[in-house]
């Protein structure tokens, strides 16, 4: 434990020793983060350029597929983008295959519901990569309501030859058919096509903030604000409620789900977190209904720490399992946790992402800015974590090394493969050289959603409107 | 335009292939629905060489048009030359064995299966097994679980080395990195013990069974228990017991309630598989262990089985084994925190009574029914009743009267009127089992009540009701019970009332016959066409046209013919019509 002090007055901020070290590396080590001295440097934007941001195109999820050849992006305006990497050019070894469009469809389109009189956004929530069943790439996206899963599929041949019309549409004079022509296939430009194979809709009352797919690669999970339903990939007309936390009288109502996830491997686990900074692990093996959850991870809160914003900060934006299975991360407004799945009492390790904001919590009240879902992700092998901040900052720790770093994603530093410099935010008091203040930053510029290449050292992180696409420096 | 000039039988082939590939969805599938037409008018040689080849590139289409193609294929073998040649449906029909849509694929397999036995030995090992061992070595497994299903159809025809290999890659798929292969494995690895030779199924099966069934994935596992059923049946009795039982008794134990559930629901196919001495020494306990599951899903499962199990015990020992351990668990069920689990128990509780014979009915038995009856979940109550013909044949179902009344008064009042339809449905059979008396006293007015409750399906089945229970009770009870109160419904002020009259007259006339119809019926029929409501005055005249037929023709002609002239020039155009079809339908005119 230690005491810090603050702009709130005293309060006891827990921290494992691993974070105490790691705020003591913060002065001493700038470059690095990505494990091994990593230097991350410039490879691609995508994006409009200009500074008028049209709503429905900010990005609103990023998702790697499970070889991390794609990557899909979701926007506001129910458009799913896909970029694929291409392959490495042979004569500039130092620079790995960038990712161009491969992919852009409309997922979703703004709905009403007239039951209810409510209007269904097109924004895209989430994305999900089903893993590889055939030559053909499936997603699922989702909006508030409706999950859809989609096909992207590639064609290279067409056929060829009609027997009543020429190939432009003329219809020949039927007289002079004689014979049979039996269409033949002929090779064509690639094209690619995204088709949607199944829609899950009407089992959501509340928004739907999260989708999972289970490792038996058959079931998937969707949960919204109370409730977690499980489906089957192939059945859309029917799904299972297996979590149901709203109370009989919603006065009653004191806390919601944020997000859900299923264990990497074991089919039977998932996690759902909530706004009270608790995380539930459930087995849905010990009944069909999972409302009684078999582990509670919570970190008992320090009644000194308690001030009117302790539970909006607690409240956990976001939850992911390491690739192991072994841990998982969670993200609140202030900090990022690793817990061990065997250890409910408390987080194996805490990392503060911008403790700087504690002293303005109340403003960021004000402005909602203290209602803004961060999310979070692992590296491939999972001794990094990589979570977003304000002005466009990004974070990595490095749990080994015990190193963080802050990043910027910004214009000014995309020249290709330009090393992108550590930033520092100066917490008050004297600001050093090359420090910002922490008043100068710009809270509308913030990164809530990023994405690590599952085995490359290669992020995606999403800006308000823009995709900038970062990879370590190869030497 | 059609090709007057041309030949006439190519342009309708022409147009089918053309439309092949048109962008409409429908036309396309209706092609290939007649694709053997097309084969037929290009003759076998140009469908091998030019037909074939277009279809197995065709696999970027709907699902629809694929489903239908696979079928399609599956019956093709004459339309490219017979057995000899009926290996070219090989292609179209391994790339759709590799489409993701799972009713595509196991099309696709359906109809490998059905032409793997047109292939000649030698064809067989020639171009099915190699096609068999491509989908099961291949990238994505989609193909290898489609190679799942074709293991088993080949492997009795095919030489010993071979035979080897197919063994081979069956264990290789067992093991798959992915669950959705170990899933399809699992699955077909019941149908092929059962071509493999007894000294395999004990040297591979059993070691894939016994892995599969404890593999990390509950969806693999719960598979195993289906091919438990088949592998026990294979096994001599000797066997079972050390082979299939270690696997059996930690499925019915399994952590997950799916596989428990799965164990269940396939309790009486194991039941017969295992034979009398295990199930008497294992299968008791266990069934025991799954009707006082945690999960209320196995229970369910378990209760529904109670009468089956019951039913197949061994003779020397039923009634011990149901009395000392059965019966406690079914009690505890009766009382069940579960709906689901009551219904269940509800709708097989009682077939125990026939074999336990009057008396252990009448101690052990009846008390559970009485208190089922009295449950407060409609479903169970529903249940109950409609399985009363068991205990009637047993004890009569006099027994139950006493609570039987007041269940079905309760349900026939219940505010859901779906709980309604189903207790109006089994009026007929309750008034067949509890006899004329019986229900003039006690039910005769809760089906009059319902030819006037506020839902339509309610009073329509009310009708239909009624109409049975004059089928079952005859006229004569007919004409003093039912239509002097039908009757009177004529007069009510309600006009949807007087329409019921209407609706019960015709379905009535028949059973009643013509003198009842014409001389009671009839009067009140034509009294209504001068109704103020138009509604009612349509259905005089369809009613008219229903009853004329049953009718004397003197009626006919004297009584009914004037009135339906009348509404035939009513200024009602509804009226009118329904009067002019019923004057020409029963040729008045």
């Amino acid at each position: 434990m230690l005491l810090v002090e603050d702009g709130l007055g005293i309060c006891v901020v827990h921290l494992s020793p691993l974070s105490l070290s790691l705020s003591l590396s913060l002065s001493l080590s700038g470059a690095g983060g990505g494990g091994n001295d990593v230097q991350w440097c410039f490879s691609q934007v995508k994006g409009a350029i200009d500074d008028d941001v049209a709503e429905a195109d900010i990005i609103s999820t990023v998702e790697f597929n499970h070889s991390g050849e794609l990557l899909a992006t979701g926007d506001k305006g129910g458009r799913v983008v896909i970029f694929q990497q291409e392959p490495e050019n042979k004569s500039q070894p130092q620079c790995r295959g960038e990712y161009n469009v491969y992919s852009t469809f409309q997922s979703h389109e703004p709905e009403f519901d007239y039951l209810k009189s409510l209007e269904i956004e097109e924004k895209i929530n989430k994305i999900r990569w089903l893993p590889q069943k055939n030559a053909a790439q499936f997603l699922l996206s989702t909006n508030d309501k409706t999950i859809k899963l989609w096909k992207i599929s590639e064609r290279d041949k067409r056929p060829e030859g009609y027997n009543l019309k020429e190939e432009d549409g003329r219809y020949r004079d039927p007289t002079t058919v004689t014979t049979l022509r039996v269409p033949v296939f002929r090779p064509m430009d690639l094209m690619v096509e995204a088709s949607p194979r199944r829609v899950f809709a009407n089992a959501h009352t509340y928004h739907i903030n999260s989708i999972s797919v289970n490792s038996d690669y058959e079931t998937y999970l969707s949960a919204d604000d109370l409730r977690v339903n499980l489906w089957h990939l192939e059945i859309t007309d029917r799904s299972f409620n297996i979590v149901d936390i709203k109370p009989a009288n919603m006065e009653e109502l004191t806390e919601v789900i944020t997000a859900a996830e299923f264990h990497p491997n074991q089919c039977n686990t998932f996690v759902y977190s909530s706004s009270k900074g608790t995380i539930r692990l459930c087995d849905m093996r010990e009944s069909a209904l999972c409302d009684k959850h078999s582990k509670l991870f919570e970190e008992p809160e320090d009644p000194s720490n308690r001030s009117f914003f302790s539970e909006i900060i607690s409240s956990i934006s976001d939850v992911k399992f390491s690739h192991n299975g072994r841990y998982m991360m969670t993200r609140d407004y202030l900090s990022v946790k690793i817990w061990d799945l065997n250890m409910e009492s408390r987080p194996v390790e805490t990392y503060q992402v911008h403790e700087y904001l504690r002293s303005k919590l109340c403003s960021l009240y004000e402005n909602d800015c203290i209602f803004d879902k961060f999310e979070c992700c692992w590296n491939g092998n999972d001794n990094v974590v990589m979570t977003g901040s304000y002005n466009n900052f990004f974070r990595m720790f490095d749990r080994g090394q015990k190193k963080d770093v802050t990043l910027e994603a910004s214009r000014e530093s995309s020249k290709p493969r330009a090393v992108l410099k550590p930033r520092k935010v100066s917490a008050g008091g004297k600001r050093k050289k090359d420090e910002i203040s922490v008043d100068s930053l710009d809270f509308n510029k913030k990164i809530l959603h990023t994405a690590w290449h599952p085995q490359e050292n290669i992020i995606a992180v999403a800006t308000t409107n823009n995709l900038y696409i970062f990879q370590d420096k190869l030497n | 335009m059609a090709g007057a000039d041309g030949d006439d039988s190519l342009y309708p082939i022409a147009v089918l292939i053309d439309e092949l590939r048109n962008e409409d969805v429908q036309l396309r599938l209706n092609s290939i629905k007649k694709l053997s037409t097309i084969a037929l008018a290009l003759g076998v040689e140009r469908t091998r060489t030019e037909l074939l080849p277009f279809l197995t590139d065709t696999i970027y289409d709907e699902d629809e048009v694929l489903l239908a193609l696979a079928e399609q294929l599956g019956s093709f073998t004459a339309l490219v030359g017979g057995p000899d040649f009926v290996y070219c449906l090989l292609p179209p029909l391994e790339s759709l064995a590799t489409v993701e849509e799972t009713v595509v694929r196991d099309k696709a397999v359906e109809s490998l299966r059905k032409i793997s036995h047109e292939h000649s030995p030698v064809d067989l090992e020639v171009h099915f097994e190699p096609l068999v061992k491509r989908l099961a070595s291949g990238d994505w497994f989609t193909s290898r679980t489609s190679a799942c299903g074709l293991f088993s159809v080949c492997y009795p025809r095919v030489s010993s080395t071979v035979k080897a290999e197919i063994r081979q890659h069956f264990r290789t798929l067992c093991s798959d990195d992915t669950p959705m292969v170990r899933r399809a494995a699992a699955s077909k690895l019941g149908e092929f013990a059962k071509v493999l030779e007894l000294d395999y199924v004990k040297s591979d099966i059993i070691p894939l069974f016994t892995t599969l069934a404890s593999d990390e994935q509950d969806s693999v596992r719960l598979l195993a228990v289906e091919a438990c059923v088949s592998i026990a049946q294979l096994l001599p009795q000797e066997d079972l017991e050390a082979l299939v039982m270690p696997t059996l008794r930690q499925a019915a134990e399994d952590k997950s309630w799916r596989v428990r559930y799965m164990v269940a629901d396939k309790f009486s196919e194991l039941q017969k598989a295992v034979g009398p001495e295990i199930t008497k020494n294992d299968l008791v306990p266990a069934f025991q262990n799954l009707l006082k599951d945690c999960e209320a899903e196995v229970r369910a499962a378990a209760a529904n089985k109670v009468k089956e199990f019951c039913e197949n015990l061994p003779d020397d020992s039923k009634e011990n084994i149901i009395m000392s351990h059965i019966l406690p668990c079914v009690k505890e069920l009766v009382s069940d925190t579960n709906q689901h689990v009551k219904s269940a128990l509800a709708s097989v509780i009682m077939g125990l009574s026939t074999i336990l014979g009057k008396d252990d009915t009448i101690e052990h038995l009846l008390p559970l029914f009485l208190a089922q009856l009295k449950d407060e979940c409609p479903e169970v109550r529903l249940n109950i009743i409609s399985n009363l013909d068991c205990v009637n044949e047993v004890i009569g179902i006099r027994q139950l009267s006493q609570s039987l009344l007041p269940a079905i008064v309760e349900l026939a009042e219940d505010a859901k009127w779906r709980v309604r339809l189903a207790i109006i449905e089994y009026m007929p059979l309750l008034a067949g089992q509890l006899g004329v008396e019986f229900f003039d006293e006690k039910l005769n007015s809760l089906c009059m009540a319902w030819l006037v409750d506020h839902v339509y399906a309610i009073r329509e089945a009310a009708t239909c009701n009624l109409m049975k229970l004059v089928e079952k009770f005859g006229a004569e009870w007919a004409q003093n019970t039912i239509v002097p109160k039908v009757v009177a419904m004529a007069n009510d002020p309600n006009y949807l009332h007087r329409m019921t009259t209407l609706f019960c007259i015709n379905a009535l006339s028949e059973a009643c016959g013509q003198d009842i119809t014409t001389k009671q019926m009839l009067p009140i029929v034509l009294k209504m066409s001068g109704d103020q409501v138009a509604n009612v005055r349509f259905n005089v005249a369809k009613s008219l046209q229903k009853i004329g037929p049953v009718l004397e023709n003197t009626a006919l002609q004297a009584e009914v013919k004037p009135v339906l002239e009348k509404l035939a020039t009513d200024q009602d155009m509804d009226v009118k019509y329904f009067a002019q079809e019923a004057i020409s339908v029963l040729a008045l005119a």
